[in-house]
């Protein structure tokens, strides 16, 4: 069970404070998730033909530089890592599924948190307000994020385990609630070719969603598909490179709040999280229907 | 041919799947359409604290002498964040068992018998009565999903707060429960029309999930000006989560009901199919709050089952601070007695075999709103009854635990145990006797 | 006592700055009320989605909360008025006993869950499960209101000015359900019944008593069939 938050700037100063209300909304939602917190921030996108990639190391002294410079060497112009306590993000010269792939078979202690070519994702375990501050998340710049705050319910608190799980490139998906037929659906999925590293339900729903979506199906298609297909308790958000969607099972009984101004559209768990915005006082609010997948995308809201 | 003492001959076979009870049942259900109802927990046997045997003092061990060696039994329940933990005189409570499911004298003499020594009662589903918090000096408040007769002022006069999530018997249930008759008196106080079959919510109305248990708890809280111990109960099912979600949603006690724990009225095969026994659910439950660094900080207390010292003092050892009873009180004032044999072959049972608390026929006048049949139990001497037996379950944990050389119960402890068979050493997680093989635990 | 004429007199009204007071200071400062005197009349300001603000009250007193509140406002209320200029979260005026809440704007989940008395009115929409498990409540809702609104509920009456979600009354009691807009479906055992005399007093006093312009005949009444108080096996279906 946890705490769910995602803000999406229509603004320039939103975009540009994006990291410091993140973490105002997460600091919000730390009793909600005591064990681990996580981020998935949409910025600085990648020039065409590049790829973005974000990743984890156990050891936190990592050389990053040296795997930056094997990079280059193998597609040319790899950026300097940015570093963020446990996590760095690394600019390639190639497309994402190459990018991942070398990764996985050069250097395979490393785990890839997200790839695409705006989202970055960084997760931890520990207490919320102590990630916000491991990882700077104030200085964060950037469009749109969600983030999320984990008390594990059945499976172990783990890095792994913690959300957002990456679905696809520049997806992510949190969520708040309890599968309940997660373990039978994990099994058809990995016969699908998709892989799980934890014994935790979310990891199941994000892969559900990328298998659907390889399959061809839209996003939209996807999460319709969830209704039929998951069961169990779930408010679900996902980012994706334009934008963000939210869906609640038809039971609704975890919380879900949407509220929105001229300079954003947010949504939370509990209303306290939204609070702390900028105009929260004056934003339209409202909650999402139960069994009904909302969309906000860039053009669309511009 | 032969024939056997009741006239069946020699060469008969029954069949293990479809015995006579099966037969019985599948006609039951044929002739009525209806799943079968009853009370008791579950009878079928199941791994128990009887599989396991305690390591007396010996030459490396030595034991306290009776009497002036104290053995203590005091237990603090609710030190983590109440004003008021309860303090109790012996590890033993009454648990939960409502005014409806039980008649209003046998209330009271619960309350009278916990109190002459020193220990707690619980409400049920259905709310306080005013009999009962005037004879139990120390009473837990339930707070369930039904919210039948919930009231600040009684949350405010209990002594302390126990939010239901779900028991032994029925964990996850509530559903339709169907056959379940409610008298006028019961229907008052839980706003519900008379005569009817009374339907049960599963889920609690404003909360779902730990995350929100843990508002919920606040609020109790903050009703109650921080003062009384919240309790947080389930029914034993995947217990390790359990206990660390509860800890993370902010209880101060845990109960746990392991599967045999009793009802008043659920579907036989809810009592009989879901949950895990208390053995391994007990140990679980020590195990997780001692990786949480909570063992004896958050207190833990476990029911059913619970039948002698014996149980107690093994419940203790793997990790309880406190055990609870319900059927087991209730056979002690009386209920199942082989005096009233034939009042029970007069319902289609027979003494030893009577669990058809729903049907509110009781013989007894314990588990009966039927007032004729109330009157027949005399509280007074239904509560000396449970004093005697509670104070009898005190001594024989005593017992055990000076053999064990502990100077107070709670100082029992696994190493103290070993088990008969694989299953309940597996499950108590402590050698097989005579080997120091723990099926799965790897040394 | 209305909805209508709340605003107490210009007496001396105690504020609360619940960035500068704790919850915990407020609520007990309320709760005291009940045993010593103190202000009658109570404004608190920046509650910002607070959890438990005013829960537990039992004094009469008049108490104004400015801006959003989270989940269980004035949960139990006894006797006392409160109103949220603003939205309230899940829960509000869960197991009210007695006295008076109105909140402006609109309402999460479970509003006045199992209320065993008194009035709780939401000028705006309210959501899933308004009413679940009511044991006597009024509730009055301006808006309309979410699926399985009345569920199990016992005693008590739920007014709703707007629609009604899915599976409204399902497995209702004796509680009696009034809806003037559309209903998405109805819940097992909850049926359409005859809007008589005794209902349309009932449902003027409710709308009055709440504040509410509007006239009772555009409404319909909704309760229990009863056919689930007593287990036929023919009705297996519904359960």
């Amino acid at each position: 069970m946890c705490g769910i938050v995602g803000l999406f700037a229509k603004s320039a100063e939103v975009e540009e404070r994006l990291g410091v209300h993140l973490a105002a909304m997460l600091g919000q939602m730390n009793d909600r998730g005591p064990d681990s917190a996580g981020v998935a921030v949409y910025r600085d996108p990648v020039p065409s033909g590049s790829s973005k990639l974000t990743l984890y190391s156990a050891d936190r002294r990592e050389d990053w530089r040296a795997l930056a410079l094997d990079l280059t060497s193998a597609y040319g112009g790899a950026s300097e890592p940015r570093v963020r306590a446990s996590h760095a993000v690394l600019v390639v010269e190639t497309n994402a599924v190459e990018a991942e792939a070398w990764v996985r078979s050069n250097r395979p202690h490393l785990r890839v948190m997200s790839a695409g070519s705006m989202i970055e994702i960084y997760k931890e375990t520990g207490l919320p307000r102590d990630f916000v501050a491991e990882f700077s998340l104030a200085d964060l710049r950037g469009t749109h994020a969600l983030g999320h705050t984990r008390m594990a319910t059945e499976s172990r608190v783990t890095t792994e385990g913690s959300h957002p799980f990456s679905t696809g490139f520049d997806l992510c998906l949190v969520h708040n609630g309890s599968l309940s037929n997660h373990n039978r659906l994990r099994l058809n999925l990995r016969r699908e070719g998709i892989e799980f590293q934890t014994e935790n339900d979310t990891e199941v729903a994000a892969g559900y969603l990328a298998w659907r979506m390889r399959e061809g199906a839209s996003l939209e298609e996807a999460l319709n598909g969830c209704l039929e297909d998951l069961d169990g308790f779930y408010t679900f958000a996902v980012g994706t490179k334009d934008g963000f969607a939210v869906l609640r099972d038809p039971i609704a009984c975890k919380p879900a709040v949407l509220a929105e101004t001229d300079e954003w559209v947010a949504m939370g768990s509990e209303w306290r999280a939204i609070s702390v915005l900028p105009g929260a006082s004056e934003a339209r609010m409202w909650e999402p229907q139960p069994g009904v997948v909302y969309v906000w995308e860039k053009e669309l809201v511009a | 041919m032969a024939v056997d003492s009741d006239r069946r001959p020699w060469n008969l076979r029954e069949s293990y799947l479809f015995d006579r009870r099966a037969i019985a049942e599948i006609q039951r259900a044929a002739r009525e359409g209806i799943y079968d109802i009853r009370g008791f927990g579950a009878k079928r046997r199941l791994p128990h604290f009887d599989d396991l045997l305690f390591l007396g003092a010996s030459i490396s061990r030595y034991p306290l002498e009776g009497y002036r060696e104290r053995c203590a039994t005091d237990v603090v329940l609710g030190t983590r964040f109440a004003k008021k933990p309860l303090e109790l005189k012996i590890p033993v409570t009454i648990a939960g068992m409502s005014f409806g499911a039980l008649s209003a004298p046998a209330k009271e003499a619960l309350g009278r018998g916990a109190t002459e020594v020193g220990t707690s009662t619980t409400t049920g589903d259905g709310g306080m009565t005013d009999e009962e918090r005037e004879h139990s000096a120390t009473l837990v408040y339930q707070l369930l999903p039904s919210r039948y007769g919930m009231n600040p002022d009684d949350l405010r006069r209990a002594d302390a707060i126990e939010v239901v999530v779900g028991q032994g018997a029925k964990p996850g249930g509530g559903g339709m429960l169907l056959g379940h008759k409610i008298s006028d008196r019961v229907a008052e106080m839980r706003d519900l029309p008379k005569g009817i079959d009374q339907r049960s919510a599963s889920r609690h109305p404003d909360w779902t999930g730990p995350d929100d248990l843990e508002i919920k708890i606040q609020e109790l809280r903050e009703i109650t000006d921080w003062e009384k111990p919240i309790f947080v109960k389930v029914g034993a099912t995947r217990t390790y989560y359990d206990v660390q979600l509860a800890v993370k949603a902010g209880a101060d006690v845990i109960v746990v009901d392991g599967m045999q724990g009793g009802t008043a009225a659920t579907q036989d095969v809810f009592i009989e199919h879901v949950g895990i026994p208390t053995l391994p659910a007990t140990r679980i439950a020590a195990d997780a709050l001692q990786e949480l660094g909570l063992h004896r900080q958050v207190q833990l207390v476990v029911s059913g089952g619970i039948r002698s010292g014996a149980d107690v003092a093994k419940a203790l050892a793997l990790g309880a601070d406190a055990v609870s009873i319900g059927t087991a009180a209730l056979v002690a004032m009386g209920d199942n007695s082989p005096e009233l044999d034939d009042e029970y072959r007069e319902l289609g049972s027979a003494a030893g075999y009577y669990d058809d608390y729903q049907a509110g026929l009781d013989p007894a006048g314990i588990s009966t709103q039927d007032d004729e049949l109330a009157a027949r139990f005399d509280p007074v001497l239904g509560g000396r009854r449970v004093a005697n037996y509670l104070r009898v379950l005190t001594l024989e944990t005593q017992t055990l635990a000076r053999a064990c050389g502990k100077s107070h119960v709670l100082n029992l402890e696994p190493e103290d145990l070993v088990a008969l068979t694989v299953e309940a050493a597996a499950m108590a997680k402590v050698p097989l006797a005579g080997t120091d093989w723990i099926p799965g635990v790897v040394r | 006592m209305t909805a209508a004429v709340m605003a107490p007199e210009a007496a001396a009204v105690e504020v609360v700055d619940l960035e500068t007071t704790s919850l915990r200071e407020l609520n007990q400062r309320l709760h005291d009320l009940s045993r010593t005197p103190g202000p009658r009349a109570w404004r608190i300001v920046n509650a910002n989605g607070a959890h438990a603000v005013v829960c537990g009250l039992d004094a009469e007193v008049e108490v104004e909360i400015e801006g959003h509140v989270g989940y269980y406002c004035a949960g139990m209320n006894k006797r006392a008025q409160v109103r949220v200029h603003g939205n309230a979260s899940t829960g509000v005026a869960e197991n009210m006993m007695s006295g008076l809440v109105v909140v402006d704007g609109n309402v999460s989940q479970s509003a006045g869950a199992s209320g065993h008395g008194g009035m709780l009115v939401v000028r705006g929409d309210a959501s899933a499960r308004c009413g679940i498990s009511m044991k006597g409540v009024d509730i009055v809702v301006g808006g309309s209101v979410g699926h399985m609104s009345a569920f199990m509920a016992q005693t008590g009456a739920l007014v709703v000015c707007g629609d009604a979600g899915e599976a409204l009354g399902d497995s209702i009691y004796e509680a009696r359900l009034y809806v003037r807009g559309r209903v998405t479906s109805l819940g097992a055992d909850c049926v359409e019944k005859e809007l008589r005399e005794e209902h349309v007093a009932q449902l003027r006093s409710l709308l009055e008593a709440a504040g509410v312009d509007a006239e009772p005949s555009d409404f319909r009444r909704y309760g229990s069939a009863r056919q689930l108080y007593n287990f036929r096996v023919d009705n297996a279906g519904a359960y």
